[in-house]
């Protein structure tokens, strides 16, 4: 199975586990934060070029910080995300988990440089797919991952909408407590039973009769009513 | 214990967990995250439904990002910085920075000389449009001298050498995780154009003019190009050579040794910035105070180089 988790062990005993972002999100949080800093500079531009070649200056100072500090002042502050990663979801975390600091920070952004060359973004791209965890060359150096944290406006999965049948059914603890690839098997079966025949849902359910203690509707029902107490529904 | 018991029994540190997150009594918070996280570990070991799982990683997730977040006050690090901690991380790298030294200064000072000997070297290694150019810039005239040509108002060219210089600073940095070939090329390329300049203008007699611009501002802005060359150097040397590091972790440790002395470098060139253009495109500042002025400021960051933060505190 193809799994992009990485678990970070804390310090306290347990894993917690980060979902490294891919290349799309990324590169679409990148855009987002584009336009802002061109929305800024085009608001500020004419305002400064009123002031005659003293806004020039200042102008040119705008856009250097523009150009290198804008995502290293939003990382820090506002913990990880720059707007366009608050859009996605997004946030920037150290390897283990912690919040970024001013250096890994600036790291990041120095090294964006080198992760456009040769063109577009190139070899960024290239780190990224080669590595397991999304890192680009930036990452690399500074020791952070990008990862999916709650929010943002990628479609979530969507909860199991569940036969009309099913849903009349409260939540159902299991019999017996089951571990977590079980439990996750039962939430995929309740996810896509809608999508199967009643014949292919019965005689996937059939399988787990020992554990539902019923064949055949009422087998599948009740593996229902468990996968909605799994998944905390009421 | 069954899960229904788990929770009602939870539920109330639980609650009470978010809201210090919200900033509620934080000073129990680390006592607080301990117990979220042996709930935690309790809720996975005895295989409670993955909505309770989900929910407890989610607040220990918040509690890891409140509880290990690195201090993000620098003042009070800024003074110690410059006063000692700057000379002494460059210091720690001397090796690449005399090879970024090396790669810009030998250019630079080998080519003047030459230049003088041999007038055409100047068009083999610049564009004569480029030289062209730089002879009209140090024309001599009425009050300020130096790159008139571009601005008039000392503001407009400080902001044009920020954005300009210290993004060269950053780029020659950060070109260094390609193996160090980036870094390298950008200090040469810089050596180069810098010699070829300054011997081609001695040549042609307009020493005079150059000279005096360039003396005190280039005592900042060329050093700090070689620190963020060597900086760079030195990223790239831990990709190449390891060592028994992983080249992941090597690369890591050498950028956390290499971004004070990017800092450095940036502040540096700032500096040189604001001396570039208030002071040396100043046409009424004397020559001879522009000289000591440029005698006194290399002698200054070499000594300081050499010899600050050595006393440790």
């Amino acid at each position: 199975m193809i799994d992009t988790r990485w678990a970070v062990e804390t310090p306290e005993g347990v894993e917690l586990e980060l979902i490294p972002a891919g290349p799309v999100p990324r590169a679409l949080a990148w855009a987002a934060d584009a336009g802002i800093r061109t929305a800024v500079y085009l608001a500020l531009a004419p305002q400064l070029l009123r002031l005659g070649r003293v806004g020039i200056g200042l102008m040119l100072v705008v856009l250097f910080l523009l150009e290198w500090f804008y995502p290293v002042l939003f990382e820090v502050l506002g913990r990880g995300r720059t707007p366009g990663k608050r859009l996605l979801g997004l946030t920037v975390l150290r390897a283990d988990g912690a919040p970024v600091g001013w250096s890994r920070s600036t790291v990041r952004s120095l090294l964006m440089f080198a992760d456009f060359l040769p063109f577009g973004f190139a070899a960024g791209l290239a780190a990224m797919l080669l590595g397991s965890r999304g890192q680009r060359l930036g990452d690399l150096a500074a020791g952070t991952l990008v990862v999916h944290l709650e929010g943002g406006i990628l479609p979530r999965p969507a909860a199991p909408a569940g036969g009309a049948a099913a849903a009349e059914r409260p939540p159902q603890p299991p019999p017996v407590p089951l571990t977590a690839p079980e439990q996750r098997a039962i939430m995929a079966f309740a996810e896509r039973a809608p999508a199967l025949t009643p014949e292919r849902a019965q005689e996937l359910a059939d399988l787990l009769e020992p554990l539902t203690g019923a064949a055949g509707a009422e087998g599948a029902a009740r593996l229902q009513a468990m996968a909605r107490h799994l998944r905390g529904l009421p | 214990m069954k899960q229904e018991r788990f929770e009602r029994e939870h539920q109330e540190a639980w609650a009470g967990f978010a809201a210090m997150l919200a900033g509620v009594q934080p000073e129990r918070l680390p006592e607080a995250y301990r117990a979220l996280c042996r709930d935690l570990a309790l809720a996975r070991q005895r295989c409670y439904s993955a909505a309770l799982v989900a929910r407890l990683e989610a607040l220990a997730m918040a509690g890891h990002q409140a509880l290990y977040r690195s201090s993000l006050d620098l003042a009070p690090r800024w003074g110690q910085f410059l006063a000692g901690g700057l000379a002494r991380s460059v210091r720690a790298l001397a090796a690449p920075v005399l090879v970024a030294v090396a790669l810009l200064g030998l250019p630079a000072a080998l080519l003047p000389p030459l230049i003088a000997h041999r007038p055409n070297l100047a068009y083999v290694l610049e564009d004569p449009a480029t030289l062209e150019k730089m002879e009209a810039m140090y024309q001599p005239r009425q009050g300020r001298f130096g790159r008139v040509g571009q601005a008039q108002t000392d503001l407009a060219m400080f902001g044009f050498y920020v954005w300009n210089n210290v993004r060269i600073c950053f780029q020659a940095f950060a070109g260094g995780i390609l193996f160090g070939l980036g870094s390298a090329l950008y200090l040469l390329h810089n050596g180069i154009h810098g010699g070829a300049v300054a011997g081609h203008l001695t040549q042609v007699g307009l020493g005079r003019q150059f000279w005096p611009f360039v003396c005190t501002h280039s005592a900042l802005e060329l050093p700090a190009l070689a620190l963020a060359g060597g900086a760079g150097l030195h990223l790239g040397w831990a990709l190449l050579a390891p060592g028994r590091r992983s080249r992941r972790r090597a690369l890591a440790e050498a950028a956390r040794d290499g971004i004070p002395v990017v800092y450095g470098a940036a502040a540096m060139t700032v500096l040189a910035a604001a001396i570039e253009a208030f002071w040396s495109a100043s046409g009424s500042v004397p020559v001879p105070a522009k000289l000591t002025a440029g005698a006194l400021l290399w002698a200054g960051v070499a000594s300081y180089f050499l010899l600050a933060g050595r006393r440790r505190a």
